[in-house]
């Protein structure tokens, strides 16, 4: 009996010890984060993976990790980037990249609301916008940004998917050409691009405006009475091109840029733009085909904002702003100025008033700033020290991440008063309320992502998982409910009700609806086909064997293309296939899907391939063998299953 | 010990109301009793008519050959990689299937296979016979499995 008292302290004591993180009812915390089996979360989260370059698909409250959709990084898991079909999804104009950093997601909207249909998804280094539908959960489009470098201030979409945006954070020369790096200051160019989004999704670079050379942080649209204006935050408005630590901190205020886009549509319908030569790659997934094309574009269209009156307008903001943020009203545009202890919000009325009266106090490069007095509606004052992101509860508060002062801090819009702090743990960067970057957030809970995480989680060597902690926000207070680990370093993170997408999910592709060109619908189509040294294999898969399972005729030398149908029409039964020696990834086919690996054999001898995604109680028997001849020799090619001959000389 | 019996009954008292909607469904008693072996059941067939969708129904007198060619192409499609028309292959052969099962049941087999292989006897016997080998849900509509049948009676 005492031995059980003193094994439940023990349990209790750690439980205690968390209260200054937990709060003082730690056991009701947990229930309210605990998704029991066989339960579904309230919410999706699809948090950005950075540095990984892909999307993790997580479930809100309990902080689960459901998927990671690879994006812009190969995945072997998957074929991404391995398998014929995906390959030409990485390509750009500066050839196949494996790999890229994975900044903000933003899902589509109508009418200002989320919508469930898309997510959006920026590449910072090589300047790249995904699109990743949120039916198959799949990365069907990557367009190339052209005359663009550090591609950060993206991938923000206006609130009826009328556009995505993508901005220059690394301004370089315009055109690139071979200069001196010091005469970076009116030569070097920050491109705002604006990509239009079509009705099943498609984007396509409607026009570039190109801007001064400062660094374009971030951005959100207008909303509301502000729909039609999309804002920038800018840093280095210095023009610093060393040093910018400490050069590029001079200046004590930088601006946000209000762009006026629908002026922008008025300048471009009345042919004011200028169209110059460039080359960008844009991939598109057909669902059909099932494959990728990757095609390359050679023109852009370019606005000058000099030479364009009213198309944009500087906002003095205070300190390097980083997050631009607009609250679900559309009146206010929040400036967190990174080197400061205060949020800035500025009024979008007074903007139109003040642009009105022409309260300018002098242009840059041609471009009219406001006075600072006659925009700003108030600030937040000395709310923390850092301040970096700031989300919506639709419930008439702001909450803005403090990097330096680690917390998340709860303002009232309007009186600008501070109303709740709670901890992060710890330097925390973006935050996200699902729905808080829309006209109307699910205000329920806050996830904060944050940059160092040392004593949450056990050690794992030097590399540690970022931390993400979810707070409930439902009432006046913030409370703290629970980390959860993330893949790479989230950025930005987007947020929906599950009841949004979960009813779009598909769970199969339409076996009569595969158009794939090395498809087939059934076992007698199944062959092998030579075409001098290049083979191709149409091969099918069901629960559990390979049609054929038995080749012979292949040679050392040859390059065997695997097509290989899965031709299951039920939720849940992915074939996998995996050949010794192949220089690729397994292959993970979706029922009713086509893929196609490469292998080239190097070695005479019978190799077997085999099933990698255990689909059923015969799945060890799930495998196969190709006889490999040397090359030049006289072993016709055939192929069987179960000792029938199919097919062959 | 007393006492550590209530800690435990009362801990799983508190996870199980932790634990959500009950969604527990009890296993429907089959009205027929097990048969032993296959042949028994395949000798007694009428009285399986499967469970799913299909309560009961005959076929017509004669044979519909535009739905039976329907049928065959659906089935080449759907079905052919698992089942040869006249030979055991990675399921049972349909030829002759309706002097071996009902109409219904071999509906219910394409429509239902997950429950059936759970819930009717034969499914439940064919499974095993068949080295656990499941039958495929091939998302067939109702008409389209109906094809599927009149083809079987052109085998």
């Amino acid at each position: 009996m005492l031995f059980v008292l003193s094994a439940m302290l023990i349990v209790l004591i750690p439980g205690c010890n968390s209260t200054e993180k937990g709060g003082a009812l730690s056991g009701d915390i947990a229930e309210r984060v605990y998704v029991a089996p066989g339960e579904l979360d309230e919410f999706y989260a699809f948090i950005s993976g950075g540095y990984s370059g892909q999307l993790s698909i997580y479930g809100l409250p309990s902080g689960r990790l459901f998927r990671v959709v690879p994006v812009f990084s190969v995945d072997a898991e998957k074929a991404y980037g391995f398998n014929e079909e995906t390959k030409p999804m990485l390509e750009t104009s500066f050839g196949t990249i494996p790999w890229d950093d994975a900044h903000h997601p933003d899902l589509s909207q109508t009418d200002g609301v989320v919508d469930g249909r898309w997510c959006f998804i920026n590449a910072n280094n090589t300047p790249r916008i995904a699109r990743v539908s949120l039916s198959t959960f799949e990365t069907e489009e990557i367009i190339e940004i052209p005359n663009s470098a550090g591609n950060h201030s993206s991938s923000f979409v206006t609130e009826n998917t009328e556009y995505v945006v993508a901005g220059t954070r690394f301004s370089v020369p315009y055109p690139q050409r071979d200069m001196p790096i010091d005469e970076y200051k009116g030569n070097f160019k920050g491109a705002v691009t604006f990509i239009k989004v079509d009705d099943e999704g498609h984007m396509n670079i409607e026009f570039q405006i190109m801007m001064p050379g400062f660094n374009y942080d971030l951005a959100h649209p207008g909303r509301g009475a502000s729909h039609g204006w999309m804002f920038f935050s800018t840093y280095n408005t210095e023009e610093a091109s060393s040093l910018l630590e400490v050069n590029a901190s001079q200046n004590d205020k930088d601006f946000i840029a209000a762009i006026n886009w629908k002026k922008a549509e008025e300048y471009m319908a009345a042919g004011k733009f200028t169209e110059v030569e460039t080359d960008y790659r844009h991939n598109v997934w057909d669902e059909s085909t099932q494959m990728t094309t990757s095609n390359q574009v050679k023109t852009v269209r370019i606005l000058d904002p000099a030479e364009l009156p009213g198309l944009v307008y500087f906002l003095p903001t205070p300190k390097s702003p980083h997050g631009c943020d607009v609250d679900p009203s559309g009146e206010y545009i929040i400036g967190s100025g990174k080197l400061a202890a205060s949020i800035t919000a500025h009024s979008f009325s007074k903007m139109l008033e003040a642009i009105e009266g022409e309260k300018f106090d002098g242009d840059a490069y041609g471009i009219p700033i406001i006075n600072y007095d006659d925009v700003v509606a108030g600030s937040v004052e000395q709310a923390g020290l850092g301040p970096l992101h700031t989300e919506f509860d639709g419930k008439g508060y702001g909450y803005t991440t403090f990097f330096i002062s680690s917390e998340v801090v709860k303002w009232e819009i309007g009186t600008w008063e501070v109303i709740d702090r709670a901890p992060t743990y710890y330097s925390v960067g973006h935050l996200m309320i699902p729905g808080g970057n829309s006209r109307e957030p699910f205000g329920k809970y806050v996830v904060a992502m944050n940059k160092i995480t040392k004593d949450r989680y056990l050690p794992t060597g030097p590399e540690l998982t970022h931390s993400a902690q979810l707070y409930d926000i439902s009432g006046d207070k913030m409370e703290l409910l629970l980390d959860f680990p993330t893949i790479g370093e989230p950025h930005y993170a987007a947020g929906a009700p599950a009841d949004l997408i979960m009813p779009n999910s598909m769970k199969f592709y339409r076996l009569e609806d595969n158009n794939h060109p090395y498809s087939i619908k059934s076992d007698a189509e199944a062959r092998v086909e030579r075409d001098g040294s290049e083979v191709h294999i149409y091969m099918s898969t069901i629960r559990s064997h390979f049609t054929p399972d038995n080749i012979e005729g292949i040679m050392v030398g040859d390059k065997v293309y695997f097509h290989i149908t899965n031709l299951e029409q039920d939720y849940d039964v992915p074939h996998g296939v995996s050949m010794i020696g192949a220089n690729t990834s397994e292959l993970l086919i979706m029922p009713g899907q086509t893929e196609t690996f490469v292998w080239e054999p190097k070695r005479v001898g019978v190799w077997p391939f085999y099933c990698t995604d255990f689909c059923s109680a015969l799945h060890q028997e799930m495998q196969g063998y190709v006889r490999v001849s040397p090359e030049g020799s006289s072993v016709p090619l055939s192929w069987s299953l179960d000792g029938e001959k199919m097919g062959g000389e | 010990m007393r006492n550590v019996l209530t800690f435990i009954a009362v801990s799983a008292i508190f996870f199980a109301c932790g634990g959500g909607g009950d969604k527990t469904e009890s296993s429907a008693p089959g009205q027929v009793k097990m048969p032993a072996t296959l042949a028994e059941a395949e000798a007694n067939y009428k009285s399986y008519n499967g469970v799913g969708p299909i309560e009961s129904f005959e076929l017509t007198s004669e044979i519909d050959e535009a739905l039976a060619a329907e049928g065959m192409e659906i089935y080449n499609t759907m079905c052919s990689a698992c089942h040869k028309p006249d030979k055991k292959f990675i399921g049972p052969a349909p030829a002759g299937i309706f002097e071996r099962r009902t109409p219904a049941w071999v509906m219910n087999m394409i429509l239902n296979p997950e429950e059936m292989v759970q819930k009717d006897p034969i499914a439940k016997l064919l499974l095993i016979e068949y080295n656990m080998s499941p039958m495929a849900n091939q998302n067939l509509t109702e008409e389209q499995a109906r094809a599927v049948l009149e083809y079987f009676r052109t085998l």
